[in-house]
């Protein structure tokens, strides 16, 4: 189960955003983003079992600043527009969801 | 291909809605190489080594949990069987107790909440150091907070001792009456097979098999696994395996994934992923409330043995696919005192002691975390110990107890242990049970099917 993600010394992550939708989260995501220097890949976002499931691909290799300070404004992000908002490592979704 | 909004959100959803985490990292560390002829040397050499190694165990699970964004819940050590760290050293009681308090105040140094390794390997018969071991129990274990210990009392290759057996019952009566609730009883289990690679308290320990360090895994997602039942309500029971198989394969992943990641880090090497489905008393958390959504009615009555036997039967299938290291114990925890669903189902008069011991007849570890009157007799206790483990030894499989006889109370009534131990209602147990087999002592021989060779 060795697995490396896209191309050598490339982190992506997978922002996770569920809750109801509303004008501006694509907006606010995007300038936090830019920001920390994190540069979006692909955004998708779907309606499932009542949720609203948005999912935001992120190339944090030349972020600023490191994954626990990415979580706290994701987290602040998230009480402001009343949303769950989740950041995780790409890799985890590859183990999990490929052979 | 990028991973689909459908597969990000089932992963979400596991860990937001179902409790799914890594339930423990666990570092095994040999201590072998630390033995002294005088005791300050060995405490200041593993207490040395513990600290060390288990800041950075936090360090590294915090950097992984952040990075993946699944709960690391629990960070643990195992050590080499502390009797074989006793054996140079003079066969005090004081000297024993003295070693689980430098274990204890290691833990506590190093932010490590259990601390397993307290016990000694006596499947065939005891040296001094063990013996000496085992009278200090009721002291190490009531004296300090974070110390686990564990004893292997029989396995397939050997029988049981019931020398040791015997002994043990006495053994558990003391330290129920040194602690409050006999609370130090949750902190011990005796097994037959014991795995040299658990990463699950109470029954943890570093096997003399082992490398210097392993990092083992135990995964848990009853929740994950108990929605996935309620979502295939009309399938049938083949269709439903393949269900809780494909589940258990995804989380299973997941932890080996995790725990080679905290071993690269630590530059350690990773061991095994224990696929274990372990309670807890949230509320979702429940192995009982798996059975249920399969529809038994309630743990306990006809029709549970099957389904359980089903469902590890799955889970072993899905995880075995995942990884190609799969260990410990692997099989279902069923704690009385920390599952809703069993605590719900003993009240209701449902689940009784000699169900529990069919259970694991199947796939169970063991009884784990039931409590009994503290009036119980150590023969009774030996009694039931004895029982258990020859449903491990003659069916080659890990069996333990972890029972605790609560002093001054009564069948019926509930204890509560607080915290990660939840709290329990008092079964009921014989009075007399087996007096004069128990006393007999001796060793009950290996079965036959231990002569293969």
């Amino acid at each position: 189960m060795v697995r490396k993600s896209g191309k050598k010394n490339t982190q992506i992550c997978i922002v996770t955003i569920t809750g109801a939708d509303k004008v501006g989260i694509i907006a606010k995501l995007a300038t936090a983003m830019a920001k920390a220097n994190i540069n979006i890949i692909d955004v998708n976002q779907k309606i499932m079992e009542d949720y609203f499931v948005m999912t935001m691909a992120t190339d944090v290799t030349n972020a600023t600043i490191d994954m626990g300070k990415i979580k706290k404004q994701l987290d602040k992000l998230g009480r402001e527009m009343s949303l769950n908002i989740t950041i995780q490592d790409e890799t985890i979704f590859k183990a999990m969801h490929r052979i | 291909m990028r991973i689909s909004v459908e597969e990000v959100f089932e992963t979400v959803k596991m860990t937001l809605d179902h409790h799914f985490d890594i339930r423990t990292v666990t570092l095994g560390i040999n201590l072998k190489d630390c033995m002294d002829r005088k005791v300050d040397g060995l405490i200041r050499r593993i207490q040395k080594r513990i600290i060390e190694k288990g800041l950075l165990l936090n360090r590294f699970a915090d950097i992984i949990e952040q990075k993946y964004g699944i709960p690391i819940t629990n960070r643990r050590i195992a050590i080499t069987p502390a009797s074989i760290l006793l054996e140079p050293l003079p066969r005090k009681i004081s000297t024993a107790v003295r070693l689980a308090k430098a274990l204890d105040s290691a833990a506590k140094k190093a932010h490590i909440d259990f601390l397993g390794g307290f016990g000694a390997m006596v499947q065939k018969g005891m040296t001094a150091a063990d013996e000496n071991l085992i009278d200090a129990i009721p002291r190490a274990l009531s004296e300090t907070d974070r110390v686990c210990g564990f004893l292997n009392l029989a396995s397939t290759v050997a029988g049981i001792n019931m020398n040791a057996v015997e002994k043990f019952g006495h053994t558990l009566k003391k330290l129920a009456a040194n602690s409050r609730n006999g609370i130090g009883c949750a902190k011990i289990a005796v097994f037959a097979n014991v795995p040299e690679d658990n990463p699950f308290m109470a029954g943890a320990h570093h096997g003399i098999g082992e490398p210097d360090f392993s990092l083992n895994i135990g995964i848990s997602g009853p929740g994950v696994v108990r929605n996935v039942v309620l979502q295939n309500p009309d399938c049938d029971l083949t269709q439903l395996s393949e269900v809780i198989k494909h589940t258990v394969f995804k989380i299973t992943r997941a932890g080996e994934l995790i725990g080679r990641e905290i071993a690269a880090l630590m530059k350690v090497d990773f061991g095994i992923v224990d696929i274990s489905l372990a309670s807890t008393t949230s509320a979702g958390d429940s192995v009982a409330k798996i059975i249920e959504a399969m529809g038994v009615r309630q743990i306990g009555l006809p029709g549970s043995t099957a389904a359980l036997a089903l469902l590890m039967d799955a889970v072993k299938k899905g995880g075995a696919m995942a990884s190609g290291n799969i260990g410990g114990l692997s099989g279902t925890f069923i704690p009385v005192s920390e599952d809703m669903g069993m605590i719900e189902a003993v009240k209701a008069g449902v689940l009784s002691l000699e169900k529990l011991e069919a259970l694991t007849s199947v796939c169970s570890v063991g009884l784990d975390m039931f409590a009994v009157p503290g009036s119980t007799p150590a023969e009774v206790l030996s009694a039931i110990i004895a029982d258990e483990l020859s449903i491990g030894v003659i069916n080659n499989k890990t069996t333990s107890v972890r029972v605790i006889p609560v002093p001054s109370k009564k069948a019926g009534d509930i204890v509560h242990f607080g915290g990660l131990l939840g709290s329990a209602p008092v079964m009921k147990v014989a009075k007399v049970a087996a007096p004069q087999f128990i006393a007999r002592k001796g060793r009950i021989p290996s079965p036959v099917q231990a002569l293969r060779n």
